[in-house]
């Protein structure tokens, strides 16, 4: 970096980006503080000090148990994004490197799948994994995630093989380099940054899906949506309880996000090197 | 050493194919209220008396655990073998032959025992096909200390006058403090499940004889008028999109001088834990117009037994234990008599024990006030008190409430909110082929 | 240049994806489009008979129907706006070096990872009701009333609570586009004396066009869907002035249980998603090239 930065212009750039990311946080840090809550107190108005009890997890653990809807969320949000990337990535590169005149028409209708709202085509889906067996599986569950999410990891994937620079390939060809060697020395690398991201994102996605994965499971499959369904408006004071099953659901993936965001900072910055 | 362990895991892995063998799963979808959690809570007593029989739970919220186990009852999905439904339900699953009639309960169960009110509601043709788990109405529950301020006595049968002109002399905006909280949420169990049962108390009904929507009749318009003025004078703000939880905050926290809503409410405001006033509340019924007819509802979670399932004997059994009357003797000796289940049995209010619970004889007064099979004034050809029992309801009756959450939020003049109503309920009934 | 080879090969590479959608698309969509034409309802089986465009008919003369369009569109606008001048600033902003960039990164991308239905009732319940949410006691605070906000501003309230959501996701890629920006570009920019401004309209905003348009496009595929938020807080009152045409179909398939109302309501909103998305494509879509 050539530009100087002085301190005093980080400072600023601190003070006014934590303000921005709290304003921001906020609502969830206020879930975080009303876990810690009685259910009195999260209704007593506006208080960030609460009296630190754990009695709302404990309630939650002793309803509901968190383990298995956890790892059924894991084996979903993982499971599927894999799929999915096995899928597009080849689609994408395809797209990305040998377009042809109809790829963006092709592009479009692959987002416009889509379009159609859940609600209309439940039933048919629901008769459908009714009849094959496939209710509340977690298979079953994963397969249709994948396909969601699908389009929007071909676009997105799309679009970031498209930062690639061309020349650097044709440059390579014309070094007499394979095919192969083409795309697992100077493209991979490249690629990674992009394919980081989706793959994050498209982890959240399938993380928080909650109509398709609650209309689709009973007990086996069940993820952690479902999990947060049975603490959500019931008869009686819940805040407390929900916000820490909320927290509960949260967790997991807000540390995975923090470790991966650190991951992908150093790849895009490696990507960005051209 | 090593064969040993060798033996031991054959030994092990034998024995779990056989209670594998042996052992039932049932799979019991509930909601999410705070008896059916307890319930789950108590299960070992079931499974200690009933060793072949294990139980899988889904807990849901109400909404979503409606539309999930009808659109598994109505493709025969099979998912579930116990089904918590309500009186909105089972009318209308019974006709389709959904249901199993539950006739496998057992000698000791005492079917004549459950409130013939709550029994109307559940049956379907003579025949019952929902156990009740727990019943509910709804009264006035307000603060004594606020009606003395007043300088006013809440009789325990007051008419809707009486309500209004208490809630004006009990408001206190300065103070926080709103004479009446009621619901206003749009939503066929939100606001319209309080103003169809406050309409039955001004004579209104949502059909006559001939399926004709009667919106555009003076009983609606006066129940729709009073309401949204007196909330307009003593009701909290927001209350357009204020349900029963959040009025119950608000009680809670002593801004609402009264509440009309679902007697379940009483054991929350009176709970000392949660709530700031729980030593000022009284109880008192449903308002009227002095037609016959009180404004409360009828409404319960109930234990049905699908069609489709392969473990009908096994689901009867649990249903039996669950709605039994040693059932609610566990929760007593466990939790103590404010927390068991209410409004099911009559022998419950026949225990000198349970009278001991301040809203006890007030939550059953009410009950016996409500009649599904006769809601209003006017003869009705369909069933149900805050409701009517029919497909087509859940839509139309959120659609109408939508438009009266406008009338109440100022968006819509009540003449136009119930021309509107009139106008799509009218539509949706000649669609249905209600109205020939 | 592509030779013949790499053709056929891309074809294969694309083939199980478009293979995969082709299946997800036909299936489903045919299956309501059957059911479009039919009185079927899931709680009166028996009734089923062939009902011709009557269920069309049906929902778009529903009274709430052109009403249901227009929210539609202003959410999806609404959102869009906030989500996209938002995430550019925040992109700009964290791309600065700063004390805790990481830590900050995170914290902004976070409501991301709340599911929508907990969103929804966390801010009704938390922030923006009138009696004891964050915003009445601030509003107390400074000695103003508090805004009543599902009753008076229903949809901008909607669009407040799903732009927090998306506002990560468009921060996101926007970042990322921007840290792939040349820095011996930007630098060379500053030499020859480019101001802050021009900087951002000639170099960052064009470079950023492809990353706008991809959130544009994604983001309005999800917003033409949102009803979870909508049921949570307003169930699409007062009046219609938060009903969308999928709370609509809502009201038809999963109230009513109608699935032929339903369907038909389907159908006609997968043709108005899509002239929405021809309209985006014609304005934006060169963006991709």
């Amino acid at each position: 970096m050539a530009r100087a930065v002085t301190t005093r212009t980080k400072a600023i750039n601190t003070a006014v980006a934590w303000t921005v990311a709290l304003v921001i946080f906020f609502p969830i840090l206020y879930t975080l503080i009303t876990s810690l809550k009685t259910e009195a107190e999260a209704i007593a108005g506006f208080d960030l000090i609460p009296s630190f009890t754990f009695e709302s997890y404990v309630a939650v653990q002793t309803q509901n148990d968190y383990f298995k809807p956890f790892m059924n969320s894991v084996i979903l949000a993982l499971g599927s994004t894999l799929l999915a990337l096995i899928v597009a990535i080849p689609a994408a590169w395809a797209m990305a490197f040998s377009p042809t005149k109809r790829t963006k028409d092709i592009l479009m209708w692959m987002l416009s799948t889509k379009m159609m709202p859940a609600v209309a085509v439940l039933v048919p889906i629901y008769l459908i994994f009714l009849r094959t067996g496939l209710m509340d599986t977690r298979i079953g569950l994963t397969v249709m995630l994948m396909l969601i999410n699908l389009p929007i990891v071909i676009w997105m994937l799309y679009t970031y093989f498209r930062e690639i620079p061309g020349e650097i390939l044709e440059a390579a060809r014309m070094d007499g380099a394979s095919l192969w060697n083409e795309i697992l020395y100077i493209l991979t690398p490249m690629a990674v940054p992009g394919i980081a991201s989706t793959m994050l994102l498209n982890i959240i996605l399938a993380w928080n899906e909650s109509f398709w994965t609650i209309q689709l499971t009973t007990t086996n499959a069940a993820p952690l949506t479902a999990f947060i369904a049975s603490f959500s408006s019931p008869q009686g004071l819940f805040w407390a309880k929900l916000s820490a099953a909320s927290t509960l659901a949260i967790a997991p993936i807000l540390i995975m996000g923090w470790f991966s965001q650190k991951q992908l900072v150093r790849g895009l910055t490696f990507g960005a090197v051209k | 050493m090593k064969r040993f362990a060798h033996a031991l895991l054959c030994a092990s892995a034998l024995s779990m194919l056989g209670t594998a063998a042996l052992a039932e799963t049932l799979t019991i979808a509930t909601v999410n209220n705070g008896d059916m959690i307890r319930m789950q809570g108590l299960t070992d007593d079931f499974t200690a008396k009933h060793p072949d029989i294990e139980l899988n739970w889904v807990t849901l919220e109400e909404n979503i655990l409606r539309e999930r186990v009808t659109t598994d009852i109505a493709t025969q999905g099979g998912q579930y073998d116990v089904m918590t439904i309500g009186t909105y339900e089972v009318p209308i699953w019974a006709k389709q032959g959904w249901l199993l009639p539950l006739d496998g309960l057992g000698d000791d169960y005492d079917v004549d025992d459950i409130i013939p009110a709550i029994a109307g509601g559940l049956s379907y043709e003579g025949k019952l096909y929902a156990a009740p788990f727990y019943g509910e109405s709804s009264f006035v529950m307000y603060r004594t200390d606020l009606m003395e301020k007043a300088g006013l006595t809440m009789p325990d049968a007051p008419t809707w006058d009486f309500i209004a002109d208490a809630a004006r002399k009990m408001t206190d905006r300065e103070n926080g403090i709103n004479g009446i909280c009621l619901r206003g949420k749009a939503g066929w169990g939100e606001n319209m499940a309080f103003l169809t049962a406050l309409s039955n108390a001004f004579g209104a009904r949502w059909f006559d004889m001939d399926w004709k929507p009667q919106f555009d009749q003076p009983a609606w318009k006066n129940t729709l008028q009073s309401y949204v003025d007196l909330m307009n004078e003593a009701g909290p703000t927001g209350a357009s999109s204020n349900g029963f939880n959040e009025n119950l905050a608000l009680f809670q926290q002593g801004k609402c001088g009264m509440w009309i809503d679902a007697t379940v409410a009483a054991s929350f405001v009176s709970n000392p834990a949660d709530s700031t006033v729980a030593d000022k509340v009284g109880y008192a019924l449903a308002p009227d117009t002095g037609l016959g007819k009180r404004g409360n509802w009828l409404w319960a979670w109930s234990l049905a037994v699908p069609a489709g399932t392969k473990k009908a004997e096994a689901a009867q059994t649990f249903v039996s234990w669950a709605t039994s009357k040693a059932y609610l003797e566990l929760v007593a000796s466990k939790e103590g008599w404010a927390n068991v289940p209410p409004g099911t049995r009559t022998s419950l209010y026949e225990n000198p024990e349970y009278a001991k619970v301040p809203f006890a004889k007030m939550t059953l007064d009410s009950i016996n006030a409500a009649d599904p099979n006769k809601p209003t004034v006017d003869e009705v050809p369909y069933v149900g008190v805050q409701f009517v029992a029919i497909p087509e309801f859940q839509g139309l009756g959120t659609t109408v409430g939508q438009l009266f959450s406008a009338a109440l939020a100022g968006q819509m003049s009540v003449d136009d909110a119930l021309a509107q109503a009139q106008s799509v309920a009218t539509r949706e009934m000649t669609r249905a082929g209600y109205i020939k | 240049m592509a030779t013949r080879q790499t053709q056929s090969l891309a074809t294969l590479m694309r083939a199980p994806a478009i293979i995969l959608l082709l299946i997800w698309m036909v299936v489903p969509l045919g299956m309501t489009l059957y059911f479009s034409f039919l009185n079927y309802n899931l709680l009166n089986p028996a009734n089923t008979s062939w009902a011709g465009w009557f269920n069309y008919r049906y929902f778009y003369t529903d009274p709430a129907f052109f009403e249901s369009i227009w929210n539609t569109l202003v959410l999806v606008l609404g959102v869009l706006l906030i989500t996209v001048v938002g995430g550019i600033a925040i992109a700009l902003l964290i791309d600065q070096p700063m004390f805790g960039q990481g830590m900050v990164r995170i914290l902004v991308i976070s409501p991301f990872f709340v599911m929508p239905p907990v969103a929804a009732l966390v801010w009704k319940n938390m922030i923006m009701s009138p009696s004891y949410g964050v915003f009445a006691d601030i509003a107390h605070f400074l000695g103003v009333a508090p805004v009543d906000w599902f009753a008076q501003y229903p949809l901008f309230s909607i669009i407040v609570i799903v732009a927090w959501q998306w506002l990560p996701f468009a921060t996101l890629i926007l970042l990322t586009s921007l840290q792939s920006l040349d820095g011996e570009q930007k630098e060379a920019a500053e030499m020859d004396g480019a101001g802050v401004v021009s900087r951002f309209i000639y170099l960052t905003l064009p470079h950023m066009a492809r990353a706008i348009t991809v959130v544009i496009l994604i983001q309005t595929i999800f917003l033409l869907g949102v009803y979870a938020e909508i049921l949570v807080t307003t169930n699409g009152g007062p009046g219609y002035s938060s009903t969308n045409l999928v709370f609509l179909i809502y009201r038809a398939a999963r109230l009513n249980f109608d699935i032929g109302g339903g369907a038909a309501g389907g159908i006609i909103a997968v043709v108005l998603a899509n002239i929405v998305a021809i309209f985006l494509m014609r304005a934006v879509g060169k963006n991709l090239d």
